[in-house]
């Protein structure tokens, strides 16, 4: 994939106190020139899905328009096309965390929840039984909570819930207990609902000390930290593409090459087999093995570009911006509404990504968000999928405001702007 | 923010700030229905008491928004003392005004599904029939809000089900 000529170097894009330059970087994403109530958009919700930048938006045009062919077998020049085009996208985003063999330790799903799936489903299947252990976390997303519990009703398994502390971090203090006799431990690298960015690396060590696997739900973290799953130690890791600026209907699955090649196929169908008799099949090696059916080619294709995109800006310095606007945002909702908004999560720093969850007076999240569209901003109210967390925090909803590197100071102000609007609007409710 | 007024009339803030039949009468004698909205976590308990066809009581408990709130403040005031056949009746007249009538669903509830002919002709929405219900009227512009509206509505038409 070509990057087109809007595409940003580090030099062009950095500016001083450790913001992106947030002016140019908008012009990529077409979708920012629209307008909502006669204003701007004001996007606070990528933790939802990110906006997608024009070079993602002309790869998938580019691959429709001149290429597109099932992939695989094909011997016709635009089929040999589609299967380069889409095996360079494995390879790229596999390169993208790290991997060392990322033609066949890459997998596509349909998306995280799907990787996650997957790993529950096939490797569950062949791994446990009943009473094993699987620990997970207060602060898990629901794809990481039900199909561990759908697994549990099935087999018989035992889950373990590591707690969050006070500051909305990991209590970590008896991980090593939870960990005793587990057979897989599954952790979010950093919270949809917290922000917070979970010690993975330690937390890998603990695990497979106890000769547990590690599954690591990157769905917020790989589009806004640099990822090297070498460091993070982690058997698993599961992502999707429309949170990392890539399109829709396409996730990761990174799993050890050796990991992968003993576990049986998730779906069954055409792509994942050798040899196919009345009676029996024989399955494909990975990652064929567990891609049935037609992949999505151009989402491949899109999402190559999104790491071509992610990673001409660096995610170093995607990270620095996200890190010095989560702190501004933090300290001027504090500084501006004071104790009427709760936040809730780690305060500001390494450990904090840019998510921030919070309650407004009594104001029901519902509410907040539905003046704050009238701003023009876009926050997502809710439970987040994360019920049991929302429990663990006393409220039925928050609302949520979530950064990418087309946010700016302005952004939070126009969101304080409207808060205090939705507190006037129901003073005394 | 003419919109943001329309939906938030006095009269929603108002059953929001002081909710009407607030509590959960005692079961049994009182019918219990939940219902949950599972897109924001909102959720309402209905708890009524059927006696010679009449609502003879009704209280509301549970947690939401503005409008869940306030719809179901304002249902538990209109029902409150009615005989069954007429709250059914308001019911229907409710959820036809919340229905999406000019959208490409045609004439279907929040879910898509079809609202089926009510005793009256589900086109014509009797504003005086609703009485104060008509303040939520705004709600139908903001098509996502609908199905907190009809929240408690739909609890109740659950038990007002279960107890026939």
């Amino acid at each position: 994939m070509d990057m087109t000529d809007g595409a940003m170097t580090v030099d062009d894009v950095e500016v001083a106190s450790g913001y992106l330059d947030v002016e140019k970087l908008r012009r990529d994403f077409p979708i920012l020139a629209e307008r909502v109530h006669d204003r701007r958009i004001v996007y606070l919700d990528s933790a939802a899905t990110s906006l997608t930048p024009r070079p993602v938006i002309d790869a998938i045009s580019k691959y429709y328009e001149t290429t597109h062919a099932n992939v695989h077998r094909g011997v016709y020049a635009t089929a040999e096309e589609a299967t380069r085009l889409y095996e360079e996208a494995r390879i790229k985003v596999g390169r993208f965390i790290g991997a060392t063999r990322p033609g066949e330790e890459v997998v596509f799903t349909k998306n995280a929840t799907e990787a996650l799936n997957l790993i529950a489903s096939s490797w569950g299947h062949a791994n446990l039984k009943e009473n094993d252990v699987v620990v997970l976390t207060e602060m898990e997303h629901h794809s990481n909570i039900v199909p561990w519990i759908m697994l549990s009703e099935e087999l018989g398994i035992e889950l373990r819930y590591v707690p969050i502390d006070g500051s909305g971090r990991l209590d970590l203090s008896n991980f090593d207990e939870f960990c005793d006799g587990a057979k897989l431990v599954c952790v979010s690298a950093m919270s949809n609902v917290l922000g917070t960015i979970n010690p993975i690396t330690e937390m890998s060590k603990v695990a497979h000390d106890h000769g547990a696997l590690v599954v690591v739900d990157g769905a917020q973290s790989v589009p806004h930290l640099p990822v090297d799953i070498q460091e993070l130690g982690a058997d698993f890791l599961a992502f999707s593409g429309h949170k990392m600026m890539g399109p829709t209907g396409i996730g990761v699955l990174w799993a050890n090459a050796t990991i992968l090649e003993a576990m049986p196929p998730f779906l069954g169908g055409g792509g994942m087999i050798l040899d196919v008799k009345p009676e029996k099949f024989l399955p494909a090696d990975p990652p064929d093995r567990f891609e049935a059916g037609t992949p999505p080619i151009a989402e491949a294709v899109g999402l190559a570009a999104a790491v071509d995109y992610l990673q001409s800006i660096g995610m170093g310095q995607i990270r620095s911006h996200e890190r010095s606007l989560t702190a501004f945002a933090l300290e001027s909702i504090g500084e501006k509404l004071g104790d009427d908004c709760r936040i809730f999560g780690p305060p500001a720093g390494d450990d904090r990504g840019g998510v921030m969850s919070f309650s407004y007076r009594d104001v029901h999240a519902h509410d907040i968000a539905q003046v704050l569209d009238q701003y023009g901003v876009c926050v997502r109210p809710g439970h987040h999928c994360a019920k049991p967390l929302m429990r663990k925090l006393g409220v039925a909803a928050t609302a949520r405001a979530s950064i990418a590197l087309y946010n700016s100071e302005d952004d939070i102000n126009v969101l304080i702007e409207g808060l205090v609007e939705a507190g006037r609007l129901f003073a005394n409710a | 923010m003419a919109d943001l007024e329309e939906l938030y009339r006095e009269i929603i803030l108002d059953h929001y700030r002081s909710p009407r039949n607030r509590g959960e009468l005692p079961v049994p004698p009182a019918h219990r229905v939940e219902g949950f909205n599972p897109l924001c976590g909102d959720e309402v308990v209905v708890t009524l008491i059927v006696n010679d066809d009449t609502v003879s009581d009704i209280k509301i408990g549970g947690t939401g928004c503005s409008i869940s709130q306030a719809s179901a403040s304002l249902m538990s005031s209109a029902v409150k003392g009615k005989p069954v056949d007429e709250v059914r009746g308001l019911i229907h007249t409710f959820k036809s005004m919340m229905s999406v009538h000019q959208s490409t669903l045609g004439d279907a509830d929040e879910d898509g599904r079809q609202i089926e002919p009510g005793p009256e002709d589900p086109e014509l929405v009797d504003s005086d029939a609703l009485g104060e219900l008509a303040a939520l009227q705004g709600v139908v512009k903001f098509p996502v809000r609908i199905k907190c509206a009809t929240l408690s509505w739909n609890a109740l038409s659950q038990g007002l089900d279960e107890l026939s």
